[in-house]
């Protein structure tokens, strides 16, 4: 039976168009990938090719014809021994060929997870320590997460400007080089996309880099190696292949450094699916959560802070300790008002605890820890059970992770509002250098509890 | 059979008069190989006309000499990585041509379950690393997987294809500047196939010798015409030998020619259609090389034929799979997105 040519589609939206010219004529012999004809619409013009070989038995739109549907047949192809008799037998046009297929509606599964959720299956609690302890500074803390890693996994490397020879920007890295040598503490030049790139290239052939940016102000150069390579390959390669890669170093405001080193990333990173994004406070949680995102098969976003490198905390000294990403720490448990905070806010939140104290207000400060996946169910108990919530974050309102705490108590917890939730947020300006001015845009104590005493209509 | 044979008969004839180095075997696996990406393209236009493939579908047809004659070269454990023109690329990895071609419609026997599209399949198993869509990023990934090599000491390489349109991003240089200062067994595959889209390599680069654009890194540079595959190949032999041989990168500038638009709606008003058809009539690598066999009596018709005829099949099968395969299942939106620990 002969060969039907069909009106093709130069795009998924073109259901018509002009057959303009036939570059063959009926009784032509045809190989695969001749240019039988052209067509055109409003936008371009495409050649029809051959796809099989033959002659071209029938044309069947003659040149000129506007409004040619897509799929409808323009053409008969007689195959090797076939003759013309053939061609009044070949198929009729199906009626609907120029049909597009009707498959527009997207159908979402019943069950369709609440975004917000954690994935699939639930973050293990934090198992309770009870091994030995040691004073540290956040930044030995850190520095102790890669080196047991790096001797537990020969593939872990770290990857990073200043982080070898002159022992970290901010002494992160102190020692490294000279327990594991150049090959796996590697100094890198000042090109944040190139190398974050090469990190992923790293990761996707089985390595695990650590990479640090000195700030996470620099890996604005490198997001899109960071979201477009890192995050979603494991989604586009169906799940064949994955990035293990941390990306690691200091985030938010430092002090006194203006506008281009001052800036909060957490609600850019943890808008990511294929990403997590974990923010630690004390020398604990900066050593339990780097171990656990150097040992996760994901890319993981450790967003550190400068001010917090210099402060001490008692931190597990078992190579084994490591915190779940995905779970909230209940800093101090309390009744009346629920404030969630990371990283240093956290600090900030304490301090302001106390002084509500002072005043009868007994605040739950959450530590979020991790703010992709987020432990909903963690905040979601607490504001059950004290009915308020603020929420504290250095970074900008709009679209910041206060908001999304406001949507998840719509959410989850709505009947058990008693007051709206609260933000208390950087100021929505570019931080400014002057101290007075930068001081006024950060959260500080006094902020947090003016904003409890609010919700508690005090 | 009969007639195969009789072909093997007049290679044993010519064996020894046979000027050039490449055997029989080699230059009809060529043939076959580039043929095997031509029909495939051309089936691939076709199920995109009929709506069965949607979105961006870059064709690689007129280009396959490229791929096919450097990745003759390569051994198991070396990796290669491209941009989005790259079905050719997996065709040449020896990837399974219903797994790409099911990945073009979308259905869960594609490469990456139907998530990945024309632009994004993987196979670690052929060392096959993407199928990147963002010009210019897949060169610092293609330079990591060549610092994975060196890390491991595994004497692989990579091969890190890139278009005339992805030399003037900033991170080509980044990465070329941490290759030749690390030494890293990665070749540059620049494949110049004269527009960018649709702007010329004159109107979108102050300097147009490509080859060249190492240099101030330390990278030497070789450009060679990317519509013969034996020249491809020759050229590759070189490049190859001194990349593995720890001497650090190279760059490959490959003189081509795509013959379709730059995706399917393409205006094709930035280049003559009598350009296209000069190319097509004088340049085409498959009717070169198909010549070439039947002057040097490497082959003769029926042989071809043959080929012909088996890649037909292939493509047949796998344009017959792509539509019997089934779309995803729902729930397959909510997986891949991490991997569960």
């Amino acid at each position: 039976m002969p060969i039907q040519v069909l009106m093709p589609a130069l795009s998924p939206t073109m259901t018509e168009g002009k057959l303009a010219k036939w570059l063959k004529n009926e009784g032509d012999a045809v190989a695969s990938g001749d240019v039988l004809a052209e067509i055109e619409t409003d936008k371009a013009t495409m050649e029809v090719e051959a796809v099989d070989e033959g002659v071209l038995g029938r044309i069947l739109v003659p040149a000129g014809t506007e409004g040619v549907a897509v799929n409808a047949p323009i053409a008969l192809l007689l195959e090797e021994g076939e003759d013309e008799s053939a061609l009044d037998q070949a198929a009729p046009a199906p009626d609907k060929g120029a049909e597009p297929a009707p498959e527009a509606v997207a159908q979402l599964p019943a069950q369709t997870p609440r975004p917000t959720e954690p994935p699939a299956g639930d973050v293990p609690a934090e198992p309770e320590y009870t091994g030995p302890t040691a004073t540290m500074t956040v930044r030995e803390a850190l520095r102790d997460a890669m080196a047991e890693e790096m001797r537990r996994d020969p593939d872990v490397f770290l990857l990073g400007e200043e982080i070898a020879e002159y022992q970290g920007a901010y002494k992160v890295t102190q020692g490294l080089l000279q327990e594991f040598g150049p090959k796996r503490v590697v100094d890198t030049p000042i090109t944040e996309q190139g190398f974050a790139g090469l990190g992923v290239g790293a990761a996707f052939a089985g390595l695990k880099p650590v990479v640090e940016f000195m700030t996470f102000n620099f890996a604005m150069q490198a997001i899109d190696q960071i979201i477009n390579s890192a995050a979603k390959t494991l989604y586009m390669a169906g799940g064949k292949m994955g990035a293990p890669i941390v990306f690691r170093g200091p985030n938010g405001a430092a002090a006194r450094v203006a506008a281009q080193h001052s800036q909060c990333y957490a609600s850019w990173y943890a808008h990511c699916p294929g990403l997590k994004v974990v923010a630690p406070y004390s020398g604990a949680d900066a050593k339990g959560l780097l171990k656990a995102a150097i040992r996760d098969p994901n890319p993981v976003i450790v967003l550190e802070n400068e001010i917090m490198y210099g402060h001490s905390f008692e931190v597990p000294t078992d190579p084994e300790f490591v915190l779940p990403i995905g779970r909230a720490k209940i800093e101090r448990p309390g009744k009346d008002v629920t404030i969630v905070a990371f990283s240093r806010m956290v600090g900030v939140a304490l301090e302001a605890a106390k002084l509500l104290e002072q005043q009868d207000i007994d605040a739950e400060v959450i530590n979020l820890r991790s703010l992709r996946p987020l432990d909903v169910d963690t905040i979601v108990s607490s504001v059950k059970k004290t009915n308020r919530l603020v929420s504290v974050e250095e970074g900008w309102p709009l679209a910041g992770i206060g908001s999304e705490m406001a949507a998840l108590m719509m959410e989850h917890a709505f009947d058990y509002l008693d007051a709206p939730v609260t933000r208390v947020t950087g100021a929505d300006v570019p931080m400014p250098y002057a101290a007075n001015l930068e001081k006024l845009a950060l959260p500080q104590a006094d902020g947090i509890v003016l904003a409890a005493q609010s919700v508690c209509y005090r | 059979m009969a007639e195969q044979s009789g072909a093997a008969g007049k290679r044993g004839g010519k064996g020894k008069a046979a000027e050039t180095p490449l055997d029989r075997d080699l230059l009809l696996k060529f043939y076959r190989d580039m043929l095997l990406i031509r029909r495939f393209e051309e089936k691939a236009g076709q199920l995109y006309g009929m709506g069965l493939i949607a979105g961006f579908c870059h064709l690689y047809i007129g280009q396959e000499a490229v791929v096919v004659g450097l990745q003759s070269l390569a051994q198991p454990g070396d990796s290669i990585i491209t941009t989005y023109r790259d079905h050719g690329h997996m065709l040449a990895t020896g990837m399974d041509a219903k797994g790409v071609m099911a990945e073009l419609t979308g259905r869960i026997g594609g490469y990456s379950k139907g998530k990945g599209g024309s632009m994004h399949m993987f196979s670690r198993e052929k060392g096959f690393y993407g199928g990147h869509g963002i010009v210019g990023a897949s060169v610092p990934l293609g330079t990591g997987l060549g610092f994975a090599h060196k890390y491991r000491e595994d004497g692989g390489i990579n091969y890190c294809y890139f278009g005339d349109g992805a030399v003037n991003q900033g991170q080509v240089y980044e990465s070329f500047n941490m290759a030749s200062l690390w030494k890293l067994p990665v070749i540059y595959v620049i494949e110049n196939n004269k527009y960018g889209m649709g702007t010329s390599v004159e109107r979108a680069s102050a300097t147009t010798e490509l080859f060249r654009r190492g240099e101030s890194f330390g990278i030497p540079g070789v450009h060679v015409d990317g519509m013969n595959v034996l020249e491809v190949r020759a050229a590759g032999e070189k490049v190859v030998e001194h990349v593995r041989g720890g001497q650090g990168p190279y760059v490959m500038e490959m003189k081509t020619y795509r013959y379709r638009g730059h995706s399917m709606s393409d205006p094709a008003k930035y280049r003559t259609k009598e350009e296209v058809s000069k190319m097509r009539k004088e340049s085409d690598p498959i009717d070169s090389l198909r010549t070439h066999l039947l002057d040097q009596g490497h082959a003769d018709e029926a042989a071809l034929k043959e080929i012909d005829r088996e890649v037909k099949a292939i493509v047949g099968e796998a344009a017959d799979f792509s539509q019997e395969s089934p779309e995803p299942d729902p729930a397959e939106l909510w997986t891949d997105v991490l991997i569960e620990a």
